[in-house]
């Protein structure tokens, strides 16, 4: 099939009503948060036109840039545990036969079928004290006696890691189904052992899609709110709670949305940051 | 004995065996080709030799030691794959000093023998370049200039040219020729191509069905083929069936062939013969009679088929010798004794 670039406006058609979906549901919204993020807030109301800073001012405080802190960097650490664990889990998996790899990958989707709730309240009593896996451990004398793992920030993290996993996967797999077998092969022909000749070749041969899929992760982590409500304490609140709270319960939509607003530029700037990096060592 | 020697490599993969019952000596220094038609097991051979498969039973040795247990990265072997699995990430002086970066070689010994080996595969300068940025004959030789880089005890090709067209193929055959003479190592290549391995190799060992069918020099192998399968799949040939006599006669299709000798005893034989051999006469003359069914005019050569009894026999000629002949006529054909030779059923 041929393909022209568009010339004339009705060339354009075809995409004119995901445009305006586009339009009406992302950029029209995303305009008005970016609007009231710089709204007056009205005491114990709602909000009045205007055009100050106060909102940004108060998100540059010690306690909120603690909070942003946070959760930039949970999300950081989940999306490396994510792809550090799924990786070679991906890699072994495409050299299996296909039968086993199907098995795998329904089970993965099947993972996906779980809402968010379900796999926060799972963990809950899975790393509990009366009902935990600290109960077989101890039984099993492997521990002295069982201990409650949450709530805490490892809870958050091990509930966060668990849910991007599959996502994780999933991306990996269709790049890592498609790599040269030979090159390992090459590698150690040329006298690398295997574990060398996995670090040597594999990961830069796709270092694209690891860079794509911890992009996607960090993005996915970063708007967690529920499981770091139902596994952590607090202070393991990331800013997507902070928002809602600020948003739902103070009744403060200008400052939630200077915070929301806050957290997308920080994240663009963090993966755009990923993907220098990632070019420049590519050159 | 220096050299390499299998000694009853075989393969499974579950039911079926891939290689069976392999016995090969290799001389120092000699150029082998595996030559096959596809899923006779010769690629399964060389990734055995190379360590990449395990032998389900049998050994590998190798100047007289056993290396059938070392691993591939301890075995010091060159190989050249087919896919060439050059580093898409590396340059190509990169990809050529790998070896050498694992076992920790100082930065000016790799840079001198990277300039050294695009010295050898004659692309000088391109130490720079990324892998994208080289034809596929170009590929094709670093992907031979870092299976040499250390000096490997051994140098395994697998279906190293089919990726090119046909031109720079058989450029590319003479060229890898003269490098092993050159360097006098000994190395073994995979190929379908009989006209690639008649040209490089000094052994040519022919594999049908996981087992070796003949390993000889490529005249010999030409010229005397040890049965039907090898004289079927090297060269094009006649293959007629005989009938014996029992006293070491034969005829075929009823009609006696004088001339033909078969081993006393044996009650049928299968009588092979190169279609530039075969000589076709006045009709009623020569040892069989036969129609002409097509004339095939090439201008360098003339291809005529002759049906004898329901049988095609292919004679080759060249234009000097043309006869008028057209199909419908009729011909005898004369099969040379010296040119004929007689294999088992």
């Amino acid at each position: 099939m041929k393909r022209e670039p568009p010339r004339r406006l009705a060339d354009y058609g075809p995409i004119a009503f995901p445009a305006l979906l586009l339009l009406v549901f992302f950029v029209v919204p995303f305009g008005t948060m970016i609007a009231v993020s710089f709204f007056r807030r009205q005491q114990g109301g709602f909000y009045t036109p205007d055009f100050v800073f106060a909102n940004y001012e108060r998100f540059l405080s010690a306690f909120f840039g603690h909070v942003l802190g946070l959760s930039l960097l949970l999300a950081v650490v989940v999306a490396l545990c994510a792809v550090a664990m799924a990786f070679p889990f991906t890699y072994l998996l495409s050299r299996q036969s296909r039968r086993v790899q199907t098995g795998w990958l329904i089970a993965l989707l099947s993972v996906l079928s779980l809402s968010e709730v379900i796999i926060g309240f799972a963990w809950s009593t899975l790393l509990s004290r009366t009902a935990g896996i600290t109960q077989v451990l101890a039984a099993l004398g492997l521990m002295a006696e069982p201990a409650a793992l949450f709530p805490g920030y490892g809870a958050v993290l091990t509930g966060m890691v668990y849910q991007a996993l599959p996502y994780a996967i999933l991306v990996l797999y269709p790049a890592l189904v498609r790599l040269d077998p030979t090159l390992l092969e090459a590698a150690r022909t040329l006298g690398a052992s295997p574990l060398r000749a996995f670090f040597d070749v594999i990961v830069p041969a796709l270092r694209s899609a690891i860079v794509a899929t911890l992009i996607m992760v960090f993005v996915f982590a970063l708007g967690s709110y529920l499981l770091p409500q139902i596994l952590g304490r607090p202070q393991h609140w990331t800013l997507s709670v902070l928002i809602t709270d600020q948003a739902i319960y103070q009744s403060n939509m200008p400052f939630a949305a200077a915070m929301a607003v806050f957290l997308v530029l920080m994240s663009l700037a963090l993966v755009g940051l990923t993907l220098l990096a990632g070019r420049r060592r590519g050159s | 004995m220096s050299g390499l020697e299998l000694r009853g490599l075989r393969k499974r993969f579950g039911p079926i065996t891939v290689v069976d019952d392999v016995q090969l000596n290799v001389p120092h220094g000699s150029f082998v080709c595996l030559l096959g038609p596809s899923g006779c097991g010769k690629t399964t051979l060389l990734r055995m030799i190379a360590g990449l498969e395990d032998p389900s039973e049998g050994a590998i040795v190798l100047d007289g030691e056993d290396i059938t247990a070392q691993p591939t990265h301890r075995r010091n072997f060159g190989m050249v794959f087919q896919s060439l699995a050059l580093f898409p990430h590396l340059s190509v002086g990169q990809n050529i000093t790998y070896p050498l970066r694992i076992r920790g070689a100082p930065r000016d010994e790799q840079r001198r023998r990277a300039c050294e080996l695009l010295k050898l595969v004659q692309l000088p300068g391109f130490e720079d370049r990324s892998i994208d940025q080289l034809s596929g004959g170009q590929r094709q030789r670093v992907a031979i200039a870092r299976a040499l880089a250390l000096k490997p005890r051994l140098f395994l090709l697998d279906e190293p040219l089919s990726a090119l067209d046909a031109k720079l193929r058989e450029a590319m055959q003479l060229e890898l020729r003269q490098l092993q003479q050159q360097l006098g190592i000994t190395t073994i290549v995979v190929t379908h191509d009989q006209r690639e391995a008649m040209t490089m190799a000094d052994l040519v060992v022919v594999m049908g069905g996981g087992r070796i069918r003949q390993a000889a020099p490529p005249v010999e192998i030409y010229r005397r083929p040890a049965d039907a399968f090898v004289a079927d799949f090297i060269g094009s040939t006649n293959l007629l069936p005989l009938q014996a006599d029992g006293r070491g006669g034969a005829s075929a299709f009823g009609q006696p062939l004088h001339e033909i000798r078969v081993p006393a005893g044996s009650n049928g034989a299968v009588l092979s013969i190169r279609p530039e051999d075969v000589q076709l006469t006045a009709a009623h003359e020569g040892m069989l009679q036969g129609r002409v069914s097509f004339v095939r005019d090439l201008g360098a050569t003339v291809e005529t088929f002759v049906d004898v009894a329901g049988q095609r026999i292919v004679a080759v000629s060249t234009p000097r010798a043309r006869t008028l002949l057209r199909p419908g006529d009729a011909v005898g054909v004369r099969l040379p004794a010296e040119s004929c030779v007689v294999l088992p059923p």
